[in-house]
């Protein structure tokens, strides 16, 4: 789901945290803004007050703490006065959240981008190009990493280690 | 028509969702540190992190339900092994990796089904929450799976490992389809799934991946239950007595 990005406003506020919260960057992911990472669900003012909804990835994922803290101080930051955050668990964040930017840029960053389309089967593989030298020649070595998102590949043909952001659907 | 469940029901079945997934998040983290790759101490913390996560979704909307201003943490960490509701699988110590793996694979095999039901739950809040942990019990039968299969069709030491955590653990997997009586009505109203309509698929994975890794379903026997009622093995209160030991000692403290 793409957030609700409030062109049509007429509340400067709202577009102000909308534009604040937009430029936060993921902790671990420091390529990615909220906004590619698919996380910012609305900004939106109720009984008064902006309230910015945001989207766990992964439930354990230490990063939502952070990325809820990062997004209130820079909501403090641009002005903006008892703006508050809040978790949405509905509907559920998946990798097809993050946008056609966020994509090139984690291929920039290094880390192979999650593929679109059904999850993987119980065993059968991904198939996953190196971002480095594009090569389909792959195999993993784990399917977990420095963090949740994340799976540890090789390239067979440049002989890179590299991260491959999972499919998670 | 849905009937009306009490919230002292709802309460009991989330509570019971919350410890089973905190206990076994927490046998999972004591492997921090200690697996046997860094690729699979990694792994260990990555699965138990997953379910830390899932027990907070729980235990959150567990303190909303009980109405008495419990929190996450009241819940996690002031109640003492008799308060606790989970299964007695996840609260045995992890012993070596092949019952670690075992334990994993023979749990996920039922979540993973069980939460792909609950997604269709009457409730919003569970059924939100269920969306988001079904995918990440994907993982844990891959994985536990993947490792079973080398651990079973390995060496003959790893094989002898492989059958005697099952052999052990196999009197511990009735407990999973066994409704109390609260979630029974939580169950008659349309919120939670029926657990007994999970043997099917779970005994079609577990006999499939066995299969693969030239491992035997043990011989059926009485199995064990009372986690649901409080009756725990004594390893629950030693795993409680440190999780909970810095937030007694020191209650209420922020850093």
């Amino acid at each position: 789901m793409v957030a609700d990005a409030p062109h049509e406003t007429t509340d400067i506020e709202v577009a102000r945290a909308y534009a604040a919260a937009a430029a936060v960057l993921d902790p671990e992911i420091p390529v990615l803004n909220l906004v590619d990472l698919g996380v910012l669900r609305r900004v939106e003012r109720r009984s008064g007050s902006i309230v910015v909804s945001l989207s766990p990835t992964y439930t354990g994922c230490p990063a939502t703490a952070a990325i809820q803290l990062a997004v209130a101080c820079a909501l403090i930051d641009a002005g903006i006065a008892g703006a508050r955050t809040e978790l949405v668990l509905s509907p559920a964040w998946t990798t097809d959240d993050i946008t056609a930017a966020g994509r090139a840029k984690l291929k920039a960053y290094g880390i192979a981008p999650p593929g679109k389309g059904s999850p993987a089967m119980l065993f059968a593989d991904e198939q996953v190009a190196c971002p480095h030298c594009g090569s389909w020649q792959t195999s993993r070595i784990s399917q977990f990493g420095s963090t949740p998102c994340k799976a540890q590949w090789r390239c067979d043909q440049c002989r890179e280690p590299f991260d491959y952001f999972k499919c998670h659907r | 028509m849905p009937r009306v469940i009490a919230d002292a029901d709802l309460f009991e079945f989330t509570l019971a969702l919350a410890d089973d997934a905190l206990v076994l998040g927490h046998r999972l983290s004591e492997w921090s540190g200690r697996g046997p790759s860094l690729e699979e101490d990694i792994a260990l913390s990555n699965l138990g992190l997953d379910l830390v996560g899932q027990a907070r979704l729980f235990y959150t909307y567990a303190g909303e339900l009980d109405g008495n201003g419990r929190d996450e943490d009241d819940l996690a960490y002031f109640r003492n092994a008799d308060g606790y509701r989970n299964l007695l699988i996840v609260e045995l110590e992890p012993g070596d990796f092949a019952l670690t793996i075992v334990r994993q694979f023979l749990y996920a095999a039922f979540l993973h089904p069980y939460f792909a039901a609950l997604c269709r739950s009457t409730d919003a809040r569970l059924a939100a929450i269920a969306a988001k942990a079904v995918k990440e019990m994907a993982y844990h039968l891959r994985h536990s799976s993947e490792w079973l299969i080398r651990l079973g069709d390995g060496t003959p030491e790893s094989h002898r490992r492989a059958v005697e955590a099952l052999d052990l653990l196999w009197g511990y997997t009735g407990e999973m389809f066994e409704p109390t009586t609260a979630e029974q009505r939580v169950v008659a109203a349309g919120i939670a799934p029926d657990r007994t309509q999970i043997r099917q698929p779970w005994t079609t994975t577990v006999d499939a991946v066995l299969a693969e890794a030239t491992l035997q379903r043990p011989a059926q026997r009485g199995m064990q239950s009372g986690g649901r009622h409080g009756r725990h093995t004594e390893g629950l209160d030693r795993m409680l007595a440190e999780m909970q030991v810095l937030a007694r000692q020191h209650p209420g403290a922020k850093w």
